[in-house]
């Protein structure tokens, strides 16, 4: 109970202390790519640091929305990210949310954000929400879609349960998960906000989405909301490592080595990701905004074939 | 508690006739009325209550020597009765509450005040009614007086056509209902509920009856297309009504179906488990996106509900399937799912509604156009009104995430059905709501973030003021309900057992056992969802976060004018506006479902005129269905009118001639 709990807590911490790493870690990537030198993989804690030492410039239209989002977002992505199974599996309170509610709960927070795009009154946070809200309307529920699969195949919505089963000797190759693994990296890039969906990177106003929706943010505000976005990076990073390449993972109660060696397992996963997802983003140009309606309407159409390919190849 | 039921009933109908003798006194009558309703509403909450938790020890049946002659009136409280009756009583005690502040601003409140109890009445009494002639009275007594309501202030443009609508379908409905009763009571007319159950009627018959009673109670519930009389009537009535309408009619109109197609019909065929999910389905889908592209605030909430019963159908159809293929624990998880999210409906429906109205009384805008910013001005009703649209949103930890999740855990024991339709169906099904649950907090967002939050748009909105304390204390309340039915729910599930128990012939497993009071309602698939524990973690993160925040960072906090990308424009038109942020929703969906067609008016150079955008929308529904319909009857009745003009001699001619014809009709049949 106790080892358990400290798990649990090693796993809060893990998730908050590593998700700046894999951030700056993608950004340097993509840097030497296109034969930058880049900033250092540090930098976005330094980034973060300077942002809680700056202040905050509240706009005079802003209400306590605008100003309670940033707690409530961090809050909601924290908690989603630290039910992730990372390095180790049978964490305390996993049984609290499901996979199901863990999408709800990113859902919670963007919620929150949209509506603190819309607090202020100006013609780019409304722009920001409006869009993200639409893509959001299509990536929820081609990730609900994929998590059906998932759960059809472990028999759980349980994300523990589920990596257990994959884990397990009788998975083998299927075309299901295949179709399911694509969609999945389809809704993680657009939730996260990356090329080719939106731009992180980017202050124009074209393209923005995500950018657009927090740029009344300031100081410490600011800090909270990007290092939610850290989080949720890491989170769908987990989401993908402990389905689609669970190996590595420690089981509940295997001692201290298991979870060392698991730990070690998941930045070797961290760091694949990260490098593939820089090579994506630097190989691929920005769609227009509303092209991303077909991007996302393949990945739920994907998610769906996946799912009846699922409940049609069942027997009993 | 019957008989306690009755009298609640007598009072309220004697409030009614109070209110008409107290005509030339309104803020009198309007004080009493509401009081009385409020208090009636209570004890019919609790008697409720005790019936639902004990229905062995609190329900029963009696008999009362009126109405039709040879058959009295029969009533029963069972369990059934007992959880609809605490949906109605808690949403009507809220609504009397709410009306207790919000019915001293009414115009016209000798067209509000006798109906509004009366309306309660007959809600209550198609509850507890147990033979057909009963419940149809019952039903046509509820239709009517609510119909009395929306038409309060029939002279506003559009109300008097809504109220025409409604009455039309509202007599449709019920004729569907009267046949489907007509076809269980048989040909020996057996028209008690005890008659009907002990008759099963053939597999035919069945089938047809299912057909009516998805026209009856669907109809009245607003499933497509049958809800085209919805978001009209709805909003057409006071505010507190249409939170009952909505909130609480609907949730009728969906015991009706329960009652006829889970109680009276007898078992089910697999079929049925394909077509009312199906129809839920597409409800709950083409609800949501015509509420996204809505800019009337109560007209998006009323399409919300078309949403909302589509996903309790979906909990319905899929209890049905289950049933069907006697798979009794996943049937019970479904209607469980279908049931909780009666409940929770009815608690964030009202809330948002009263939201609504607290607007309209403060700035008389229903248009969200022309509010915004209005969490400065009414800062309680902006705080209610967010609870409820994320809870209607399915977010956690509020309550519709509950349901929503429950719904998604029946669809997935679906692939256990043995027929393939089902097998194709179902997770397509389950894809329209996941849709249609993400779509509803885009609109949710659009309808907190336009009408509270940015700048206001007219001078009406700048200077609105809070609203009463008894509004404030309505919305506070329910507000709480939705949170604790989120962050409790192992309560509410067992609670609906009872029910579940007396329908399905099993239960879920007991959820107040469990750890932490998580709730796992199928035992073999472990998932499980705690509410609390995730209410608290995430109150303990903000927290935490905060409180690091506050010793460590920087405090210094400075207003501004908005940076906007360096151009803040002072003007409230720069806003985004209720059209503009669902604006690109309606480019990926609009263009199939709602053939939306966008056209600009570009002047050339050197015109002076402004640059129009008109965006033309179809209710595909309307068009394919109803149009055709009423240009048929237009037609008929053109070539009729006729009949109207003719001589005494082609009088005479005519009923010679139908005399002849009916002769020959019975010559034929014999």
């Amino acid at each position: 109970m106790i080892l358990d709990a400290l798990v649990q807590l090693c796993q809060m911490m893990v998730v908050l202390a590593f998700a700046p790493l894999l951030a700056g870690y993608v950004r340097k990537v993509k840097a030497l790519l296109v034969g930058r030198q880049g900033p250092p993989i540090l930098q976005p804690y330094r980034d973060l640091l300077r942002l809680l030492r700056k202040e905050v410039v509240l706009a005079h239209s802003a209400s306590w929305v605008f100003r309670a989002t940033p707690y409530l977002v961090f809050a909601a992505t924290w908690v989603g990210a630290a039910l992730v199974p990372t390095f180790a599996t049978g964490l305390l309170f996993s049984y609290a949310a499901d996979m199901i509610a863990i999408v709800a709960l990113l859902g919670s927070a963007r919620f929150m954000l949209a509506l603190a795009g819309l607090d202020v009154g100006t013609s780019f946070g409304g722009i920001g929400s409006s869009r993200e809200m639409m893509i959001a309307s299509l990536a929820e529920p081609a990730m609900l879609m994929v998590v059906f699969t998932l759960s059809l195949l472990a028999g759980s919505t349980q994300l523990s349960s589920i990596a257990a089963y994959l884990q397990g000797p009788d998975v083998g190759l299927r075309v299901s998960l295949a179709l399911a693994l694509v969609a999945l990296v389809m809704v993680a890039i657009a939730e996260n906000a990356r090329i080719p969906v939106d731009n992180p990177a980017t202050h124009l106003e074209l393209t923005m989405v995500h950018e657009a929706m927090i740029l009344e943010y300031s100081g410490r505000h600011l800090a909270l909301i990007e290092a939610a976005s850290f989080v949720k990076l890491l989170l769908y990073v987990s989401v993908i490592g402990c389905v689609f390449a669970p190996w590595g993972i420690a089981a509940a109660g295997e001692g201290f080595a298991a979870y060392l060696t698991g730990l070690a397992f998941y930045l070797a996963k961290l760091a694949v990701a990260g490098l593939l997802l820089a090579v994506f983003e630097t190989s691929i140009a920005k769609m227009r905004v509303f092209r991303v309606s077909d991007f996302l309407g393949a990945a739920l159409m994907l998610g769906v074939l996946a799912t009846l390919l699922r409940f049609v190849s069942r027997l009993t | 508690m019957l008989e306690g039921l009755l009298w609640c009933i007598a009072t309220l109908l004697a409030t009614g006739v109070a209110a008409l003798a107290l005509a030339r006194r309104p803020r009198i009558a309007t004080s009493l009325v509401y009081t009385l309703s409020l208090g009636v509403s209570l004890v019919g909450l609790l008697a409720a209550g005790a019936a639902l938790l004990a229905p062995a020890r609190f329900g029963g049946t009696l008999s009362l020597p009126v109405g039709v002659p040879w058959l009295g009136a029969h009533f029963e409280l069972d369990a059934l009765s007992a959880f609809f009756l605490v949906v109605i009583n808690l949403g009507g005690a809220a609504a009397s509450l709410f009306g207790l502040g919000y019915g001293r601003h009414e115009e016209a409140p000798g067209r509000v005040l006798p109906f509004f109890p009366a309306f309660l009445a007959g809600m209550n009494l198609v509850l507890i009614a147990a033979d057909a002639f009963s419940f149809l009275f019952a039903w046509e007594f509820m239709s009517l007086s609510s119909w009395a309501l929306v038409m309060a202030h029939h002279r506003r443009p559009g109300n008097a056509a809504a109220g025409y609508l409604y009455l039309l379908m509202a007599s449709f409905g019920t004729l569907g209902l009267l046949l489907a009763f007509g076809l269980l009571a048989g040909p020996l007319g057996g028209y008690t509920f005890d008659a009907i159950r002990l008759v099963p009627p053939s597999a035919a018959v069945c089938a047809v009856v299912l057909v009516l009673a998805l026209i009856g109670a669907g109809s009245k519930a607003g499933l497509v297309p049958l809800h085209v009389w919805l978001p009209l009537a709805h909003p057409a009535a006071p505010t507190h009504v249409s939170a009952l309408m909505s909130g609480v009619m609907t949730k009728v109109a969906v015991y009706g179906f329960v009652r006829i197609v889970f109680d009276l019909l007898g078992p089910p065929a697999w079929w049925w488990g394909a077509v009312v999910p199906l129809l839920g389905g597409i409800t709950a889908a083409l609800g949501v996106l015509y509420a996204l592209m809505q800019s009337d605030l109560k007209r998006l909430l009323a399409y919300s509900t078309v949403e909302n019963i589509g996903i309790i159908f979906i909990g319905l159809g899929l209890s049905l399937a289950f049933e069907a293929n006697g798979m009794t624990g996943a049937a019970a998880l479904a209607l469980t799912a279908a049931l909780l999210h009666v409940f929770n409906h009815a608690l964030f429906k009202s809330l948002l509604f009263f939201g609504a109205g607290a607007v309209l009384g403060a700035t008389g805008e229903r248009d969200m156009e022309r509010l915004g910013g209005l969490i400065h001005r009414m800062p309680r009703t902006a705080f209610a009104f967010l609870v409820g649209a994320a809870a209607i949103s399915a977010l956690p930890p509020f309550n519709g995430f509950v349901s929503e999740w429950l719904t998604f855990q029946a669809i997935l024991l679906s692939p256990a059905l043995p027929q393939w339709l089902l097998k194709f169906l179902v997770p397509a099904v389950g894809a329209l709501l996941a849709l249609s649950a993400a779509l509803a907090a885009a609109c949710f967002v659009k309808a907190m973030g336009i009408t509270f939050l940015g700048r206001p748009r007219t001078p009406a909105a700048a200077e609105a003021r809070e609203t009463d304390r008894c509004s404030q204390a309505a919305m506070l309340i329910l507000a709480a309900l939705c949170l604790l039915a989120g962050i409790l729910p192992g309560y509410f599930i067992d609670a609906l057992a009872p029910v579940i128990q007396t329908l399905t012939g099993t239960r879920l497993p007991r959820q107040d056992e469990l750890d932490w009071l998580t709730i796992v309602p199928v035992a073999q698939s472990r998932s499980s969802y705690n509410g609390l524990l995730l209410f608290f973690f995430i109150a303990l993160a903000a927290g935490l976060g905060a409180e690091v925040i506050h010793r460590f960072a920087s405090s210094a906090t400075r207003r501004a004018p908005p940076w906007d990308c360096g151009f803040p424009d002072p003007h409230p038109a720069t806003q985004y506006t209720a059209g503009s942020i669902s604006q690109p929703i309606r480019r990926v969906f609009g263009s199939v479902v709602f053939r939306a067609r966008e056209e600009v008016d570009l002047p050339p150079p050197g015109d002076t005129r402004a640059a129009r955008l008109r965006v033309r929308l179809h209710d595909v529904p309307w068009d394919v269905l109803y149009a055709p319909l009423t240009g048929l009857v237009g037609f008929v009745a053109d070539r009729l009118n006729r009949l109207q003009f003719l001589t005494i001699r082609g009088y005479l001619t005519l009923v010679f001639g139908a005399l002849v014809a009916l002769l020959m009709v019975l010559t034929v049949w014999q």
